[in-house]
């Protein structure tokens, strides 16, 4: 019988039946999906084309030249976005994992906090953020504060801050509940406090469960940094208006789009392996 | 003056009566084995000894002293009476050194540096020296379960309960795990296990309680008790699992 195989598929790494029978499969099934996008990739290539206001399409937003023109200075102008996301960040990071915490308190004396903590997220993940953006962005201003303390920047950074430390501590507090409460069994058994086990048991444990679940709201982040834009910054996004009023072109907002999906796209790959890797470790 | 006494405990959860009333005395140096089907309260009897469940009446008494009294801090007690579950619950995200360290850092305050030379020679006498630095996840569940005791044994605990600490380990490991309880047996530690290893109990306890329905229903020595037993759910419960 394996003679018999060994001899029908000839040379060196001789496939059993089961296996020449599988490859034959994948071979199919590459050629089908190679087939069918081709097809498709085609009939948007040579069918958008046609349509009657494809020209002016073409010369609005994918014009070369104004491409060329402006994507220097919307690199530049991308850097502000940058220079927001990383000020805000770890400041998302510690006030959410404050509020988290403050959520899953025990002791009736600090009950205040907990009920701060349930308001706090409900409120925040409530609301749109362009909304919050716009509360405080034009309302604490409002306030006549003086010359360095009036500027969006600082006040569209706290209302994002606000948000998204909303959204990672209902994550974060997720990520505590998926810990067994053998673990915490453990922790006492051996003496430790409730402080202790939460510090060095169960909230390693939870932020490394979630940490996929939080990269997507950080990418999600860099995004939502472009609404700041409506409060005054001068970031990528507005700069690409500047751009478009100027030139009378739509393009600068394709190269917006280009810069921001060259960071996204490879951080939310990024984020998806990391959760596939956690699911086959639980598995 | 008995090392451990309970008088009366009763536990409760919800409905459900665990514990109706358990009166037992376990004595310095004792290996006391609780035997009984699943759900006659083993467990939550270990669990109520270590606190972790709070009893609803009657006390536990440590050296003469009640140790059930509400409003009193556990943490203290339990760092006292160690306890080794049969699921291992071993931190994943630390070496079993690590494991074995965290307690008596945080508890009893002990340098990382003060507990190295201990904790190595723990590891050495339960033959584990070169699983030191290995994750729980590198380690089979025979070796999982006996760093688990030994990060039990870190605490110098008065007392181990051991919750049926080799029914999650295949065949073959429970071996190994059986000869640490010798090894702390011939020690004179005292411990309390609640087991389903009938010639284990037989072959060491001092004492051999059959728990039914949350109440021990015969106590005595393994000789008598699995030789002679008096009650007629004793006499079934051991033909069935003999």
């Amino acid at each position: 019988m394996t003679d018999q195989t060994r001899s029908q598929s000839g040379s060196a790494p001789a496939l059993t039946r089961r296996q020449a029978y599988e490859q034959r499969l994948r071979r199919r099934s590459i050629t089908i999906a190679a087939g069918s996008t081709l097809a498709v990739v085609l009939a948007v290539v040579l069918l958008v084309p046609l349509s009657r206001g494809w020209d002016a399409v073409k010369r609005s937003f994918f014009n070369g030249e104004v491409f060329a023109k402006t994507f220097p200075g919307l690199l530049d102008a991308f850097l502000m976005n940058v220079a927001i996301f990383l000020w805000c960040a770890p400041i998302i990071a510690v006030l959410g994992l404050l509020i988290a915490l403050f959520r899953d308190v025990r002791s009736p004396a600090l009950y205040p906090l907990r009920l701060f903590g349930a308001i706090y997220t409900d409120v925040f993940r409530g609301l749109p953020v362009i909304l919050v953006i716009y509360l405080i962005g034009f309302g604490v201003p409002g306030l006549g504060l003086p010359r360095p303390w009036n500027s969006p920047y600082i006040w569209g950074s706290l209302a994002l801050i606000l948000v998204y430390a909303a959204y990672v501590a209902e994550v974060i507090r997720s990520g505590i509940d998926s810990i067994h409460h053998s673990q915490r069994a453990a922790a006492a058994s051996l003496g430790l406090s409730d402080g202790d086990t939460m510090r060095y048991v169960v909230l390693p444990q939870a932020i490394r469960n979630v940490a996929p679940a939080n990269m997507n709201l950080f990418i999600a982040l860099q995004k939502d940094v472009a609404l700041l834009s409506f409060i005054g910054p001068v970031e990528v996004f507005r700069q690409a208006g500047v751009y478009k009023s100027l030139l009378a072109n739509f393009t600068p907002y394709v190269g917006a789009a280009v810069i921001f999906l060259a960071l996204t796209i490879p951080a939310t790959r990024y984020a998806d392996y990391l959760m596939h890797k956690q699911r086959r470790r639980q598995s | 003056m008995a090392k451990l006494d309970l008088k009366g405990v009763t536990k409760s959860f919800g409905d459900n009566m665990v514990c109706r009333g358990i009166d037992l005395s376990v004595d310095e140096g004792e290996m006391v084995c609780l035997i009984g089907a699943s759900g006659s309260g083993k467990s939550t009897l270990l669990r109520c000894i270590n606190l972790l469940e709070p009893i609803d009446d009657g006390c536990i008494l440590l050296d003469g002293v009640d140790i059930s009294e509400p409003g009193l801090d556990p943490q203290p007690i339990r760092a006292r009476i160690g306890i080794v579950f049969q699921s291992f619950n071993l931190f994943p995200h630390m070496t079993a050194a690590e494991n074995v360290m965290l307690a008596p850092r945080r508890v009893l305050g002990k340098s990382r540096d003060a507990l190295e030379g201990p904790v190595k020679t723990l590891f050495e006498r339960f033959d584990l020296g070169q699983r030191m630095h290995h994750y729980p996840d590198q380690l089979s569940g025979g070796q999982q379960q006996r760093v688990a005791i030994i990060r039990a044994l870190a605490m110098a605990p008065e007392i181990m309960l051991f919750d049926e600490i080799t029914s999650a380990l295949d065949p073959e490991l429970v071996g190994e795990v059986l000869d640490v309880l010798r090894q702390l047996r011939s020690e004179g530690m005292t411990m309390i296990l609640a087991t389903h290893e009938m010639a284990f109990a037989r072959e060491l306890a001092d004492k051999v309680c059959f728990l039914d329905a949350g109440r021990i229903l015969e106590e005595g020595p393994p000789d008598t008790l699995f030789a002679d037993p008096k009650e007629p759910r004793t006499r079934a419960f051991l033909k069935r699992v003999l």
